[in-house]
């Protein structure tokens, strides 16, 4: 029985993702295509919101992945921290733009829906506040990875970052709901809610959720694959230099 | 550990520029507002519990770069780092200087500036207790963000968009303190809360601190 942590090497993560990248893709094609087409061409107009729910199909997942993807990063330095394991930091480094394009992409969908919805492009709402907090977190995030020479240090610096700014994230969300009441409608997806979306929204908006899924996963593997191989060029023009 | 607490406090005071710089631009922030907004005194008095907390802070945010910044180029902070004092506890006392040397003042300016912006009376004793309660926060979140970012050169842009979204939550709260009070509310939960958020960044902050510091001097 192989154990997890083999996968902190460099050269058996590279030769399992290499492995796993096509069918991972083709997972995320189908998924995206099968959801977003029955979600947008298939279901019918909501009886109060028109065809303007159909941006539930982009809005929710992405907005669902941008959290998931910083607390993949939590996870991911938590496990450098711990136990020093370059891929980890790497996927971090990775997995930082991929959830700031979705928090982009959650924050520019909610406005183009509320617009009509709502009246207005944009609302001083706890939930849409805490998503632009989270860009924040994410610029700071990207930005200490770039200022840092020393990958090492980087990695170490921008773990601790992670986690403090976690802990603050959590702590932004709630202080929100003190300062103001929002617009925002509440979950709708939760198991026990008694009233939830109706199903034939249902389906689709599962099949796109899992393509997010894939879609992060995806390009979180192809990222990691290039900081590795960028690694590796450091290393071998290094190497050149001290040669010569 | 009080020895290094006293040597900054005396640079602080005999090196010049930090220690009034931010009571200055606490000033100019707020002398500002009026020209942004209008003198109207309704939207003033509305308004100006924000506006007081969002000074202070940008006031704090002015000198965080100076917490470690002249130590590492000197190479004090080395000395410090393999001398006996845990480095935990010198990221609290760098807090606690930055805390004494900009906090406290803008806790007794305050009030002042309160008069200038026309906060409602009942507004003043939340006002100081807000700020006297989160000004700490301030200050160790920024030593955080100081420490993370003390190798770097030119870290000052940097460390404030690291440290501005960790200042979100006590902004909330102390200005959420302050405007309860103006309108006559009670305003013990926020203050409650604001001093719960105050006791974990000096709990938690200083291990962080140290980690970072750590790294840098590595």
């Amino acid at each position: 029985m192989s154990s997890l942590w083999e996968y902190a090497n460099p050269r058996k993560f590279m030769a399992t993702s290499a492995w796993m990248l096509p069918w991972v893709t083709a997972i995320t094609a189908i998924c995206l295509v099968v959801g977003l087409v029955w979600g947008f061409f298939f279901t019918p107009d909501d009886f109060r919101q028109g065809s303007t729910v159909k941006i539930i199909y982009v809005h929710v997942p992405s907005a669902i992945m941008a959290v998931n993807a910083w607390l993949m990063m939590l996870v991911a330095s938590l496990i450098w921290v711990i136990r020093r394991h370059h891929v980890s930091a790497l996927a971090a480094k990775a997995a930082a733009p991929v959830g700031m394009i979705f928090t982009v992409i959650a924050l520019f969908t909610g406005a183009v829906w509320g617009q009509p919805m709502w009246g207005t492009w944009w609302e001083w709402d706890p939930r849409l506040t805490s998503f632009l907090i989270l860009f924040l977190f994410y610029l700071g995030y990207m930005a200490l990875w770039e200022a840092v020479e020393n990958p090492d240090s980087a990695a170490d610096l921008t773990s601790v970052l992670c986690l403090v700014g976690s802990v603050f994230a959590i702590i932004s969300r709630y202080a929100l709901l003190f300062w103001n009441q929002g617009l925002h409608q509440g979950a709708t997806l939760s198991m026990d809610a008694e009233e939830n979306i109706a199903d034939v929204f249902w389906y689709p908006l599962v099949i796109t959720l899992a393509g997010f899924g894939f879609l992060f996963l995806t390009l979180v593997l192809y990222r990691t694959r290039t900081e590795i191989r960028a690694r590796r060029l450091k290393a071998l023009i290094a190497q050149e230099r001290m040669a010569t | 550990m009080i020895a290094l607490l006293k040597r900054d406090l005396a640079l602080a005071i005999r090196a010049g520029g930090g220690f009034g710089l931010s009571l200055a631009f606490f000033l100019i922030f707020t002398t500002l507002v009026p020209f942004g907004v209008g003198p109207a005194t309704g939207i003033l008095g509305t308004i100006s519990p924000g506006i007081l907390w969002l000074g202070a802070l940008l006031a704090c945010l002015l000198s965080l770069d100076r917490i470690f910044q002249l130590d590492w180029e000197d190479g004090t902070l080395d000395l410090v780092a393999t001398s006996p004092v845990p480095m935990e506890g010198l990221a609290a006392m760098k807090a606690l200087t930055h805390w004494i040397t900009t906090g406290l003042p803008l806790v007794a300016l305050a009030p002042a500036l309160g008069l200038l912006l026309n906060l409602p009376a009942p507004a003043y004793p939340w006002l100081v207790a807000s700020l006297a309660v989160g000004t700490p926060a301030l200050s160790a979140i920024g030593t955080f963000g100081a420490a993370l970012t003390v190798g770097i050169k030119r870290g000052g842009l940097l460390l404030s968009l690291l440290v501005l979204p960790l200042y979100v939550p006590t902004l909330i709260f102390g200005a959420l303190a302050v405007s309860r009070g103006a309108e006559g509310l009670d305003a013990t939960t926020p203050l409650a809360l604001l001093a719960g958020i105050t006791l974990g960044t000096l709990a938690i902050l200083p291990f962080a601190a140290a980690a970072a510091l750590r790294v840098n001097l590595r």
